[in-house]
């Protein structure tokens, strides 16, 4: 039985028939060239702006990926149309437009790893599923390992992976050599043994899954609310009943938070206390090179990940800053120890010139693990905690909160991603650092 | 960053490990009756302000004193410094 059968994501064939019954245009081949030869004046816009309405039935505080992709699922799957997307600002501003686009499903305990191989294989099939070019292109995440204990714990990883019905593969070091000839195998710190391979990992256009999946949930009767902040929930005797926001009260039956970076802050509103705090971390990419890299490489020892962009930029991260911020930007310590990390293990990286560097703020939430769950206030749900794992758990994300949503059970993946875990001590902590978000 | 150390002075937030909300010196009674609700929010629960934010940082590359540093979590400016003996002590702690 495959993951898709056992967790009853819907036939392929009823996906087909619901397929985009709007007015949007169909993207093809066929529309490229008809427009290209009519001076392409008869593109339309990809989704409305409309004003809110008074009532929704689902109220979605966020117009971020995990926020476009439960409106997108709630619509398509669930079989809603009375939906509402509030973002603050424009939308996909938050963390869909500032992270480093990597998918996989490379985890471990149970109540993460089978969660994450959905999401993968809901990111195989989404372009043909929302009609939308998202440049998904499964080139590969290799973890290198250092010491045969590292091999061992990824040995036992593997072997986690396979039995969710993911993808893993473990190469040895004459492999890598042949395979990667530019990497430092003779490190005196690390030297280079062998790596675990996810062949199906890769990475994605970011901007792109916020905009398919925007378009995709404006067809279907969505109505996505740019430029509205939610300044406060209406809640009366435990029920939440809409929320206030800069285009007034709007009402709804159900008000679904998704803000992650910002969690903290839009709960307090519901005077909620979570078991979050916000951290940056920060991304680098260079100029423009010629394909150099295969696939996306971590070396997790050094704090250090890269991947090439298909415009050709080297795009590579590492540790988040470890203080609790707000500003989209960090500071030179973590700069100076990202660099390092690049070039212990990749030392040819020291020709390339940085282009840009930024930050994004992240939930880091006290196992490591993401909350998608209800609140103690009847209406109120909540989607948050994606430390710096968000953007692969876009879709998965979404179809879970989605069906949390339209059937107030969780989803059988996500049924551990609780936020009551702490109190009954079922917490999710793959590395095993504790109650402290700092060192997830 | 530089974190204005009571006793050595301007010193680069890199010599620090950071820990979190300053709030942890304030350790529940494990005598009470509702310990173990206590316990949960102070082992779990954040306020995660943005704005000022009272939290503690340990001198590691330094004379590995703890510190309460406040710092605004939206610019990351610090307004004041200083030793968490002090702060605890203050705050009825008896060490």
């Amino acid at each position: 039985m495959t993951i898709l059968e056992k967790y009853s994501y819907p036939n392929p064939e009823t996906l087909k028939k619901q397929h985009l019954k709007g007015a949007i245009m169909r993207y093809s081949a066929f529309e490229i060239l008809k427009q290209g030869l009519s001076g392409n004046k008869g593109w339309k816009p990809v989704w409305r702006e409309p004003e809110p309405k008074a009532e929704y039935d689902v109220i979605i505080v966020g117009g971020g990926g995990h926020g476009l992709s439960t409106a997108y699922y709630l619509s398509k799957v669930f079989g809603m149309r009375n939906i509402a997307v509030l973002e603050k600002g424009w939308l996909g501003s938050g963390n869909i437009g500032r992270n480093t686009t990597i998918i996989r499903s490379n985890y471990m305990m149970p109540g993460n790893q089978p969660f994450y191989e959905f999401s993968l294989k809901l990111w195989e099939g989404l372009e043909q599923d929302f009609n939308y070019n998202a440049m998904v292109s499964q080139r590969s995440i290799l973890n290198l390992f250092h010491s045969d204990p590292q091999r061992d714990a990824f040995v036992r990883r593997a072997n986690a992976m396979i039995l969710s019905g993911a993808d893993a593969e473990l190469a040895d070091e004459a492999q890598l050599r042949r395979e990667l000839p530019f990497l430092d195998f003779d490190n005196a710190r690390f030297p280079i043994k062998g790596g675990l391979y996810q062949r199906r990992g890769g990475t994605v256009r970011h901007d792109a899954v916020a905009w398919g999946y925007a378009r995709g949930a404006d067809s279907r009767g969505v109505d996505i609310i740019q430029n509205c902040e939610v300044t406060g929930f209406d809640i009366e005797n435990g029920v939440c009943t809409g929320v206030q926001s800069s285009k007034g009260r709007i009402r709804a039956k159900k008000v679904a938070v998704c803000v992650a970076g910002s969690s903290s802050r839009v709960m307090s509103l519901a005077g909620m206390r979570l078991p979050i705090e916000s951290h940056v971390l920060q991304a680098f990419v260079t100029e423009g090179l010629k394909p150099t890299l295969p696939g996306v490489i971590t070396f997790g020892a050094g704090h250090f990940y890269v991947s090439q962009s298909d415009k050709g930029g080297l795009v590579f991260g590492g540790d988040i800053d470890g203080y609790n911020t707000y500003a989209q930007r960090g500071n030179l310590p973590v700069v100076e120890d990202v660099a390092e990390g690049g070039m212990a293990i990749m030392p040819m990286i020291g020709r390339a010139r940085l282009l840009r560097s930024w930050g994004g703020v992240m939930d880091m939430s006290m196992d490591g693990s993401p909350f998608i769950d209800k609140t103690h206030i009847d209406g109120l749900y909540f989607n948050g905690g994606w430390c710096y794992g968000g953007f692969k758990a876009t879709p998965a994300s979404g179809y879970c909160y989605a069906h949390l949503l339209a059937n107030d059970t969780p989803h059988p993946v996500a049924k551990e991603m609780r936020l009551d875990r702490f109190k009954r001590g079922h917490i999710i902590d793959e590395k095993g650092q504790g109650n402290q978000p700092n060192l997830h | 960053m530089i974190i204005n150390h009571p006793l050595l002075g301007p010193r680069d937030a890199a010599e620090f490990v950071y820990l979190g909300d300053a709030a942890l010196i304030d350790r529940p009674d494990p005598e009470a009756e509702n310990a173990d609700e206590k316990f949960y929010e102070y082992g779990y629960l954040r306020d995660n302000p943005a704005g000022e934010h009272q939290e503690l940082w340990y001198h590691e590359q330094g004379d590995r004193s703890w510190l309460v540093v406040t710092r605004d979590t939206l610019t990351h400016e610090i307004t004041s410094v200083k030793l968490a003996r002090d702060e605890a002590k203050k705050r009825g702690r008896d060490k």
